[in-house]
């Protein structure tokens, strides 16, 4: 094997073995088998996240976001573009949260940025999951042949090169500066540790009873992977999901505060970054500075939250703590 | 023995597709990378230097060959530690740029890892050790809660309170007026112009160690073995320590590891913040300023960095955990 932090990866295959061992009765019984999980002889997924007081929190939490940011254009007052206001605004009727100094609606701004780190999140953490599933389903069920070898390599190397460095480079040269390309820049970036957990995973998988009756079966390798191989590691894909949806978020916050991201649009992160360059700070206007942070930390908090009950779906170790 | 060959093999394998890497970056755009980046910095000012136009065809390596020809050009540039010519410090050579910014970012980073990990680690046992008790609820949604700030957002608070509100700290730099070097005044002023900076990592360090520390440690608590000390009548704190504790750090150490390359990610955004002048301030400034030479260079070592630690990480690992010294070899 040639992997640099195999140890780790070791520890977590256990654990996964572990979590599969709670699906030994789908191999027993191979005609339910993909039926398990989510069927009736057993909590169904979301009763499963939603017996968790931590998940539910986050669920309720992440509704509300969406909400905010699909009726953004009811909540919000004013246009968040619009610098036509009297600037540095007290909180008023008018500016609940006060004006910036180049005469925006603070209020506007929190509700619109709303929109874009959803939007960063969703495809970010898309199109990151999409590629580490191709990457580490074709490498984890090919383990040993020279493709494996190469995706490994290629992953091991993903997975050690520094991820803000890199993005920012990439940043750097482009002259592209839409709240597409940073998507695209953060996906083709984070997809490598949830690819080697996939891997792991499938290679567990892939020796169980129920995928050599599938053979037998003659069920080409892709039916084999996706069909039957796949549906087995929804909770994983799902975590890894929200993982990369929090690694974009965050992402796109920091090349924006560094005045790398899209200053066309309104996200928190430019938010932050104009509150800096306009010297919030020294002014002493503090609304600016603390509400894009308490939101990019709320949205994060409640990603995690969901985590939480995801975890609680692959690992049964976890769900006594509720 | 096999497994440290193996191992170094590997590192060399992986930094062979890093610096290649390095190499493809400025070249993925289509058309002659040299021109286009010239024409670039033209547009922000119309006079350009010829000078800096050399530079930057130094950089590329022998732009005018063929695709093989720069890759060896630029391979026989790197072995002679050559790393181009900045433009934001013309004439400065990047390197040069580097060694001055490198022991702000050492020094604060340095200590505040080993504080972070040292601390996070104690806690993360801690808190499997004592699982669901008061202190692991605090331990874990306050982990939660932190982990979801954004550092920069941390500096900033920390800046506007402490530095512009009640004027504690220095709002920006590295020092005032000392001359850097080895005098009182200077060490003195370095140190108040780190504070901030050195909080926010303290705030934020140790939540990665101590849910790395706290997952393992409940996993390893599973285990037979445990189960089996406690059979045989070892003392509880025995078990804690010298069985379970000891076993899940394993993991933390390769993250120590890790952390090393995610630090430089860090440190742009927070050096950014406090204008601190260490190697994350200098690659923001680099990337802003489309300072490319100084970009790669920066990109470069971080990445050589990352891998020299995870190089130390395995090794160690093999030395500490015989199983892995099998599975590798």
């Amino acid at each position: 094997m040639t992997n640099p932090t195999q140890p780790t990866a070791d520890a977590t295959s256990t654990l996964h073995e572990q979590a599969g061992e709670a699906d030994l009765d789908a191999v027993a019984n191979p005609s339910s088998g993909r039926r398990a999980r989510g069927g009736s002889n057993g909590p169904s997924w979301f009763q499963i996240i939603w017996a968790s007081k931590k998940a539910r929190v986050g669920i309720v939490l992440l509704g509300l976001y969406v909400l905010v940011a699909l009726l953004a254009p009811v909540i919000s007052p004013h246009d968040a573009a619009d610098t036509t206001f009297n600037p540095v605004e007290l909180p008023s009727g008018a500016h609940w949260m006060g004006t910036t100094t180049q005469g925006a609606d603070i209020f506007s701004q929190l509700i619109y940025g709303t929109r874009t780190s959803l939007i960063v999140g969703l495809f970010g953490g898309l199109f990151a999951t999409a590629l580490a599933l191709l990457i580490g389903l074709i490498s984890g069920y090919l383990e040993g042949t020279w493709i494996d070898d190469i995706l490994s390599f290629v992953t091991n190397v993903a997975l050690v090169v520094p991820v803000l460095p890199l993005i920012i480079t990439l940043m750097a040269y482009s002259e592209v500066r839409s709240i597409w390309f940073t998507i695209f820049i953060i996906g083709i970036i984070s997809w490598a540790g949830p690819a080697r957990a996939k891997r792991a995973q499938i290679i567990t998988l892939r020796n169980r009873d129920w995928v050599t009756a599938a053979k037998f079966a003659g069920d080409g390798t892709g039916t084999i992977v996706f069909r039957e191989i796949l549906p087995q590691m929804t909770s994983l894909v799902a975590a890894g999901f929200f993982g990369a949806a929090n690694g974009a978020i965050g992402a796109e916050a920091g090349l924006s505060f560094l005045g790398l991201g899209n200053t066309e649009s309104v996200s928190w992160g430019t938010m932050l970054y104009q509150a800096q360059l306009q010297g919030a700070l020294a002014q002493g206007l503090w609304i600016w500075l603390i509400v894009p942070g308490l939101a990019l930390a709320g949205l994060i908090f409640s990603l995690t939250l969901v985590n939480f009950g995801i975890d609680l779906i692959s690992n049964p170790h976890l769900r006594e703590d509720g | 023995m096999r497994y440290f060959l193996r191992r170094l093999g590997y590192f060399f394998l992986t930094l062979w597709a890093a610096v290649t890497l390095n190499f493809l970056i400025p070249r993925l755009q289509p058309g002659d990378p040299a021109e286009i980046m010239v024409k670039k910095l033209a547009g922000k000012d119309a006079e350009l230097d010829p000078a800096k136009v050399a530079a930057m065809r130094a950089m590329l390596g022998a732009p005018d060959g063929n695709l093989f020809q720069q890759y060896l050009a630029y391979l026989k540039q790197l072995l002679s530690g050559n790393l181009g010519v900045s433009y934001t410090y013309f004439p400065s050579p990047a390197t040069e740029v580097i060694g001055k910014a490198l022991p702000w970012t050492l020094i604060l980073v340095g200590v505040t890892l080993v504080l972070s990990f040292l601390i996070g680690t104690v806690l993360g046992a801690f808190a499997a050790w004592r699982r669901n008790s008061t202190f692991d609820s605090v331990a874990t949604l306050g982990s939660t809660f932190l982990g979801s700030l954004q550092s920069f957002w941390v500096a900033l608070l920390l800046l506007f309170v402490f530095g512009y509100m009640l004027g504690w700290f220095p709002t920006a730099g590295g020092y005032d007026e000392s001359t850097p070097g080895a005098n009182w005044a200077f060490v003195q002023e370095a140190v108040m112009h780190s504070v901030l900076p050195a909080a926010v990592l303290m705030i934020l360090g140790p939540i990665g160690w101590i849910m790395q520390m706290r997952g393992t440690m409940i996993m390893n608590l599973g285990e037979d073995y445990i189960r089996l000390a406690r059979a045989k009548g070892v003392p509880d704190g025995q078990i804690a320590i010298r069985y379970a504790a000891r076993n899940a750090l394993l993991p933390s150490i390769t993250g120590l590891a890790m952390a090393v390359g995610g630090i430089l990610g860090g440190q742009i955004l927070i050096e950014q913040t406090f204008d601190y002048p260490g190697l994350g301030r200098l690659m923001g400034q680099a990337a802003t300023a489309k300072d490319y030479p100084l970009l790669q260079a920066l990109l470069l070592l971080t990445i050589t960095a990352t891998l020299v630690a995870n190089l130390i990480a395995d090794l160690t690992y093999g030395i500490l955990d015989p199983r892995a010294r099998k599975a590798g070899a």
